[in-house]
């Protein structure tokens, strides 16, 4: 068995080789930048700078501005970085020659600067690294402070007190609920098994949310590490990374991850000398929103249809293969290594007073500047939207933000300075969600919002309850009727009481939480609703006879 | 005949009038009714047009053609109380089945051309234009009371009157499902 | 413990009553014992708790998050609601949604007169549905199965309750059934979406028609028309018997062992 790693040492080695640059490009090949063509960008600055010692071409994770991709930030010995935006093959070849090649900035290229509000607002801790190292370089995350949190751990704590440090942080959990991190893992600790069981949720799929594969992609060896904290913590003893397969980046940086940890012996038997073993592979999603609820992802990773069975019992009790099992999301597990390394008193101080730390949001929608942010809790959406996103574009007018996905809700403009924590957000009829965060102007028709969001849980739905199976079915033909103008207010009432009947008896939080977007929608912008509706017993056009398809 | 009699109504709208054979099928308890109220307009009765000021129409059959539909709203327009009547009334029932076969026109081939032995051929003159789907009647209008059943029968029916009678007698508010049992209830 | 020693026992209040209930029974199993009736529809003795059809939800201690009768065990001086107004509305709607979930045409049905939905909700008082039926031109329909020698599948009568699915996993062991696809488009299959005639793994013991609530499983020859005579069978019986046909004569004069046909 080869040996472990020594972390200080490869920190160090690692360091040197980076002081050695002059100049370095940071060239985004998260998703989105990609997608933008990100890999043309990297493969030109690479010809233009060829074999060159003091100049580095590093391909990092995201840096969070996404609309504006491919994003180069180059950063020179003794200059403030310069963030090029939209670049292209020329932009980069404009890049390489000048600002990489003899230090001028590249003047044809679109830049913004590096103190931007959409950065410096920020207070990156799960994104820390992200957008600085290589994702693909164990080395890269090493020379960072990674893997220093689990070394900590498993040296100088004992998992009681990595449960306690996780309780005291305050963290909760970051896929929507909110659930206390460290009562879960104290839950899995006390319990006994032949093996227990730790599980990334990387099955994310609201619409316009991408916070946990933007993680995954940018920073592998930090979901790593969490996982294995909570490993180490609640006598867990193998792991699994649930990702969708809509997310083969994600997927794929994950498996090298995986292996290079293991390599350096920080997964697998005895990591790090300590003679705690922890084994963790990848588990790809077969393409099911419901999957990411919890009992239906165990099914899914047992290799059974995910279907979401009865609770209780709950994992913690009786999950994969009957026996216990933590699932906590991806964001979630990202937080640990930091709470961890820089203490849980650090982290209970960020945020509010019951919402503690960072959020990682998706921006989308109608924005000058979309992308992905991690604001501290609290911030208000004004902040966000106004601030940090540049507002609405082309003069339109803000009318609602939708956090939360299709489990949450919408939120009005005079609601703009509520902070956003896990109460507020609620109280406001939505919730915190897993950061998806659509904003919506005044050209949009928010039963139309609805019925998009309602139309999204009839198709996501498992089927195996009735309410949901077709609460949600019926519930879209409601909207589509209110939405075509052929509603009549009896079609508004028997919508609501179905709402409520789904909410109610649903058997999944996919079924419970599908008429938010309704209600939510209903209770600020009712109006809308009511100007659609017509008459009662009045006899249709020719257009409206009932049957008659709109 | 006295002005002071409830005014009642019954309507065929799409359906095999099995509802309208149930109604007949309360045989001496029809003295009673007709004792307590006026039969203003049915298939049973010779009327041209559905009059004005009716107290109670019994509405058999679903909305399938477009006589149906006007019928429906003039019907709704004169009536104080509308009870869907029969199955083929509330949920569209028989009569509804054609609606998975597609359009009309599908369905006039499959009767008309496909199906007869002998000179097949769709009907040309004085026929109603078929709804693209046959829908139950409370899709067309408000209706206040439902009467499900293939057909209901005549008691069921008759415990049905003799609580709507006894209510606009007495000038009170239509009693709702809740004094009916399941026997009164029950589809098919 | 030993089997005869009775179970202990917990004091439970269930829509004023108060009970005592045998610790660990669930809240249906109380219910049915004193003689509240709760409706269920998935919910078959004998199988293992599905918890899809919702109809028999709760109210516990006044709790807003309702809980399953069939899958909920008491606990001391637990606080049982099964008949409040909202319960009620709740449970019609979900009939009413069975009823607009493909076809449900009572008189049309096989099972009319034998059904559970059908007496569903005429116990919880639906007299007419709500919602688009769901007999709209556009949805798919489902052919009916009748390839089996004996049984008849018709999928627009199904309400997903997996009774068939559970009985024939758990009880006959065979598991030919399962629930494919999802959400509205979820729908029984024979083994890998086979016809059910041709499921190898079927063994035609019929428990499937016997737990289906609906007429969506069916026994050949129940519907009208279907009747089929076969007279001349008799014939066939008497020539066999005249000729000995079922005689083991190998095993010598005398001893008539019958073989099975």
């Amino acid at each position: 068995m080869a040996s472990a790693i020594d972390l200080d040492d490869v920190a160090h080695t690692e360091r040197e080789a980076r002081a050695r640059y002059v100049r370095r490009a940071l060239v985004c090949t998260s998703t989105a930048c990609l997608a933008a063509g990100a890999a043309v960008v990297r493969e030109r600055l690479t010809a233009v700078i060829g074999e060159h010692d003091e100049v580095g071409i590093v391909p990092t994770g995201c840096p969070g501005l996404c609309s504006r991709g491919p994003l180069v930030q180059v950063e020179a010995r003794g200059e403030e970085p310069t963030v090029y935006t939209h670049v292209d093959e020329a932009g980069a070849t404009a890049i390489g020659r000048d600002h990489l090649g003899d230090g001028t900035p590249a003047s044809d290229v679109a830049t913004v600067p590096a103190d931007l509000p959409f950065f410096s607002r920020q207070q990156r801790v799960v994104l820390a690294t992200a957008g600085r190292i290589d994702p693909d370089r164990l080395e890269d995350y090493v020379a960072e402070g990674g893997y220093a949190a689990l070394a900590t751990a498993l040296t100088t704590m004992t998992p009681a007190e990595v449960v306690d440090a996780i309780t005291r942080s305050g963290l909760r959990g970051r896929g929507g609920a909110g659930y206390p991190a460290g009562r879960k893992w104290g839950m899995l600790a006390e319990a006994t098994g032949d093996t227990k069981y730790v599980v990334a949720n990387g099955d994310e799929g609201d619409p316009g949310a991408y916070m946990d594969r933007t993680i995954m992609d940018s920073d592998p060896h930090r979901v790593i590490e969490g996982l294995t904290i909570a490993a180490y913590a609640t006598g867990a003893t193998k792991g699994y990374l649930y990702v969708r397969a809509e997310y083969p980046l994600a997927i794929e940086r994950l498996e090298r991850a995986i292996r290079a940890a293991k390599r350096a012996r920080l997964l697998g038997r005895s990591v790090l000398d300590s003679g705690v073993s922890f084994d963790l592979e990848v588990r790809v999603g077969a393409g099911a929103f419901v999957c990411g609820e919890e009992t239906a992802l165990m099914a899914s990773i047992e290799g059974r249809r995910g279907l979401p069975t009865l609770r209780p019992p709950y994992p913690t009790e009786r999950g994969l293969w009957g026996q216990p099992t933590m699932i906590h999301n991806v964001e979630t597990l990202a937080n640990v290594p930091a709470i961890i390394a820089r203490g849980p008193e650090w982290f209970a101080g960020l945020g509010t007073e019951t919402s503690h730390g960072t959020k990682v949001f998706a921006l989308a929608g109608s924005l000058n500047d979309t992308g992905l942010i991690e604001v501290p809790m609290g911030i208000t959406l004004r902040e966000i939207v106004f601030d940090m996103a540049g507002g609405i574009p082309e003069g339109r007018r803000f009318k609602a933000a939708q956090t939360g996905g299709p489990s949450g809700g919408c939120i009005p403009a005079r609601f703009l300075d509520t902070p956003v924590d896990y109460e507020h957000l609620q109280d406001l009829g939505s919730m915190m969600g897993s950061g998806g965060l659509v904003v919506m102007d005044d050209t949009v028709s928010m039963p139309e919002v609805a019925r998009f969001y309602v139309a999204f849980c009839r198709d996501e739905s498992c089927g195996k309850c009735a309410p949901c199976r077709v609460g949600t079915e019926k519930m879209h033909a409601f909207l589509d009727r209110i939405c075509e103008g052929v509603g009549r207010p009896r079609d508004l009432a028997h919508l609501e009481s179905l709402c409520r009947t789904v909410r109610a008896t649903s058997l999944c939080g996919l079924g419970q939480s599908a008429p938010n977007p309704v209600f939510s929608t209903l209770e600020h912008f009712r109006d809308e609703y009511l100007d659609l509706l017509v008459e009662e017993d009045v006899e249709p056009t020719r257009e409206e006879v009932p049957g008659e398809p709109a | 005949m006295t002005t002071d009699r409830l005014r009642l109504a019954t309507v065929w709208l799409g359906g095999c009038s099995g509802c309208h054979m149930s109604f007949l099928d309360l045989d001496e308890w029809l003295f009673e009714l007709a004792a307590r109220a006026d039969v203003v307009f049915s298939p049973l009765a010779d009327a041209k047009g559905f009059p004005e000021d009716v107290d109670l129409t019994l509405v058999e059959g679903a909305i399938a053609n477009s006589d149906n539909l006007e019928l429906a709203h003039t019907l709704r327009a004169r009536s104080r109380v509308v009870v869907s009547f029969g199955d083929c009334a509330v949920t569209g029932n028989v009569t509804s089945l054609r609606n998975r076969l597609g359009e009309p026109a599908t369905m006039l081939e499959r009767v008309y051309v496909e199906q007869p032995d002998l000179d097949g051929q769709l009907p040309v003159e004085v026929v109603p234009t078929l709804l693209p789907q046959v829908r139950p009647l409370h899709e067309a209008i408000t209706v206040d009371v439902y009467l499900p059943g293939c057909p209901p029968s005549a008691d069921r029916i008759r415990r049905a009157l003799v609580h709507l009678l006894d209510a606009l007698e007495a000038g009170t508010e239509i009693p709702d499902l809740e004094w009916r049992g399941p026997d009164d209830l029950r589809f098919g | 413990m030993s089997p005869r020693e009775p179970r202990p026992t917990v004091p439970v209040t269930i829509d004023g009553q108060e009970v005592m209930a045998v610790e660990d029974e669930t809240i249906l199993s109380l219910a049915r014992r004193v003689g509240v009736d709760i409706p269920t529809l998935c919910y078959l003795e004998g199988l293992s708790v599905y918890g899809g059809c919702r109809l028999c939800v709760v109210e516990v201690n006044g709790d807003a998050r309702l809980k399953l009768a069939c899958a909920t065990p008491v606990w001391a001086d637990m606080e049982v609601r099964t008949d409040t107004w909202d319960l009620r509305e709740h449970r019609r709607r979900i009939i009413e949604l069975l009823f607009a979930e493909g076809s449900h045409i009572c008189a049309t049905c096989v099972s009319n007169g034998a059904c559970e939905l059908q007496d569903l909700a005429a116990t919880n008082r639906v007299d007419h549905i709500h919602y688009d039926l769901g007999f709209a031109p556009n949805l798919p329909l489902e052919p009916v199965d009748a390839s089996h020698p004996r049984y008849v599948l018709d999928r627009d009568r199904c309400v997903r309750c997996s009774r068939c699915v559970r009985v024939c996993a758990e009880v006959e062991g065979a598991a030919v059934w399962e629930i494919a696809e999802r959400g509205g488009n979820s729908r029984l299959v024979a083994e890998m979406d086979v016809p059910w005639g041709e499921a190898s793994s079927c063994t035609s013991c019929g428990k499937c028609v016997l737990v289906c609530p609906t007429g969506a499983l069916s026994f050949k020859g129940s519907a009208i028309g279907e009747m089929r005579h076969d007279p001349e069978v008799v014939a066939f019986l008497a020539r066999a018997r005249e000729e000995e046909e079922w005689l083991d004569r190998s095993a010598g004069s005398g001893s008539a062992s019958e073989v099975r046909s």
